[in-house]
């Protein structure tokens, strides 16, 4: 479980770094995209992984590590989602005018001389 | 402490959040109720924090102990939920905050309110954020706060549109992004160790970690350190800055001046509490870099400033220059030290930003500068510009008599101020620096000698630098230009520079207060026992916390 969610984080953050750095502004806000999933990931990773528990102690039980995960980084990764969604989408607008202003998806706005 | 007083610390918070929500619901066309709604809020925010600075000074009664104020958002203890914290250097830097908005506020009266659509509410939140990060004491309720300030800031940098701006935007956003991404990777990985987020609780089990584990808990505190590293714009993460900051409109860049300083403020903060003398094996982690990278960050700005062709291109290389001395000052890791940079922190914020509204009024007789304002009114479907000025004389009267002059005494203040020559604020604070960095106590012997050397010879030529390229752009905008016109300019909008410029004067004359409010603040930071006690409760520490100046 451990080596998988590691490699699906590793995939994404890799290709998410790869694509910022790249000219166009469709490359940059799927690589930020990606990268931000990566980091979910990894919130989510910080609250330990196991099937089967929930991150709530029910009424009765004894509060036995073994039978819950830990809420709180299920609460960061939650905020964490909302506030990338929407500074994405900012950030999308912005890409837009800048395309509108200068006639070019290139990330300075020109293209480079060939 | 009882009854409404108690809640006091919030308001600077609350009020910005609330105002700015109602401001959208305005019609976008009534201008001047939204800005007197919006001055109101400032004033009142500038009120509130006052208050919160006088009563943060003042010590607990019959004791030496500093007051710091403690506010449970949700009324449970501490290291469960979120806490606002009120010492000496929140307070500070809320005042900071709060004269720069209230001055660029009303700088941005005259005109600039106009060009773009919801200024008033971005400008709101902008402040909500800020005020919000100074006063939290958790860190991932930091990065909610930083998030506020962030978007509002990317409205902010586009205020007024046009080609420069969006491109300059759009990198800015985007290394913010990244940025932020690097933020929540170092929050869980401390979490993961310390299973906290209150830096009060992190600071009281840094000591105890286990040694497999310790190199998470540094690798966590390295990566928020770049993350906040980025905010600070110090070299290699700061190449983003002149380009967001100098076609950013005057007054926006001017409020900016504050925000390299949240990033500043964070890394004092968490270097001081979460990697200071207590903090075990990691005690002063990061400090070799915070001196190295300073130092090259310095640097980077003072070739910034000579290299730099116009007016907003050179104030931006002084936030770089500001940003990297406070930087290389933190790493050396000494109370005096500390005590200098903040001064000189003080003294360099207000003076950055009266420079840079200052530049605006005076490129405004130049061609160059009318393009830009010409770009952003036809944008916005404004009215052509030689119109509105007509109105804005028929409003004032006469252009005020002597602008020249008034004009041409503030850039003599504000190249002084950054420069650091005497007899401003500015001399003063180097003065301060210099004589700390070699008075500190020598740890291993010879080391200290060639740090402050090192950093006494850059404060020294990065002023000296600071001096050559203002007087060539003072000789280029007031003595060359024989046939240039005088800039019309109007009262709010000279009042605020000279405003910030008299302060720094304040500043150089109340030199002696202020440097004991510093010392003391710094004293609070070095010493983070009080702070913590303050804010966990008394079955929370552990019995060998030790604290308090020895």
């Amino acid at each position: 479980m451990e080596i998988i969610l590691a490699i699906a984080i590793g995939v994404l953050a890799g290709s998410g770094i790869w694509l910022v750095m790249r000219p166009r502004t469709y490359q940059v806000i799927i690589g930020l995209s990606l990268l931000s999933y990566a980091v979910n990931l990894f919130i989510f990773s910080t609250g330990r992984l196991g099937p089967r528990a929930a991150p709530v102690v029910r009424a009765g039980e004894a509060g036995d590590l073994l039978r819950y995960v830990d809420p709180v980084p299920q609460a960061l990764v939650l905020t964490a989602i909302v506030i990338g969604f929407a500074v994405t989408a900012l950030f999308l607008v912005v890409l837009l005018a800048s395309r509108g202003l200068t006639g070019t998806d290139h990330v300075d706005g020109q293209e480079p001389e060939a | 402490m009882s009854g409404l007083a108690h809640h006091l610390i919030i308001l600077p918070i609350v009020l910005p959040l609330a105002t700015g929500a109602f401001l959208l619901l305005l019609d976008e066309r009534r201008h001047t109720l939204k800005a007197l709604i919006s001055l109101f809020s400032v004033l009142l925010v500038v009120w509130a924090v006052v208050a919160l600075l006088l009563q943060a000074n003042t010590p607990l009664p019959q004791t030496a102990v500093p007051q710091v104020t403690v506010y449970r958002l949700g009324s449970w203890p501490a290291p469960f939920a979120i806490v606002l914290v009120l010492d000496r250097l929140s307070a500070m830097m809320l005042a900071l905050t709060a004269i720069l908005a209230l001055s660029t506020l009303i700088f941005s009266l005259a005109r600039w309110h106009r060009v773009g659509p919801h200024f008033h509410s971005l400008f709101q939140f902008l402040l909500v954020g800020l005020n919000g990060a100074f006063l939290t004491g958790d860190l991932f309720n930091l990065f909610v706060f930083f998030e506020i300030l962030l978007a509002a800031s990317y409205g902010l940098v586009l205020h007024g549109s046009g080609h420069a701006r969006v491109r300059g935007g759009l990198h800015y956003i985007a290394i913010n992004l990244a940025a932020s991404s690097l933020f929540l990777i170092g929050i869980s990985l401390v979490y993961g160790v310390t299973g906290t987020l209150n830096m009060a609780d992190i600071a009281m089990q840094a000591p105890a970690i286990a040694p497999g584990d310790r190199v998470l808990f540094e690798a966590g505190m390295a990566i928020l350190g770049v993350a906040f590293l980025v905010k600070a714009g110090m070299w290699p993460l700061g190449f983003w800055l002149p380009g967001a900051y100098a076609p950013a409109a005057a007054p926006m860049a001017a409020f900016f001046a504050i925000m390299t300083k949240v990033g500043v403020y964070i890394i004092l903060r968490l270097s001081l509490l979460l990697l200071g003398a207590g903090a075990g094996a990691s005690a002063y982690f990061g400090d070799p870099w915070l001196v190295t990278g300073g130092i090259i960050t310095v640097l980077f700005g003072t070739i910034g400033i000579l290299a730099a062709q116009d007016l907003p291109r050179l104030a931006s290389y002084m936030v770089v220059i500001s940003s990297g001395t406070l930087l290389a000052l933190i790493g050396v890791g000494d109370t005096a030290v500390t005590a200098g940079a903040l001064f000189y922190l003080l003294s360099s914020t207000l003076a950055i930003a009266a420079f840079f509204m200052l530049i605006e009024l005076v490129a405004r007789g130049q061609a160059a500068g009318a393009d830009v304002l010409a770009v952003t009114m036809e944008a916005y479907g404004e009215t052509n510009v030689d119109e509105d000025d007509d109105d804005g004389e028929a409003v004032t009267g006469v252009s005020i008599p002597a602008t020249m002059a008034i004009l041409g005494l503030c850039f003599m203040a504000c190249a002084l101020l950054l420069a650091g020559l005497p007899p401003l604020s500015g001399f003063i604070a180097k003065f301060v620096l210099i004589k700390a960095l070699f008075q500190q106590p020598e740890v291993i012997p010879g080391t200290v000698g060639s740090t402050a050397w090192i950093l006494t010879a850059l404060l020294l030529a990065s002023g000296f630098a600071a001096v050559i390229a203002m007087v060539r752009a003072g000789i280029k905008s007031f003595w060359l230009p024989l046939d240039g016109t005088v800039p019309r300019v109007r009262v709010v909008e000279i009042v605020p520079v000279a405003g910030l410029i008299l302060l720094c004067v304040g500043l150089t004359a109340g030199a002696g207060p202020a440097m004991r409010f510093a010392d003391a603040t710094a004293q609070n930071l070095h010493f983070p026992g009080d702070y913590i006690r303050a804010v966990l409760p008394a079955d929370f520490q552990a019995p060998a916390l030790s604290g308090g100046p020895q």
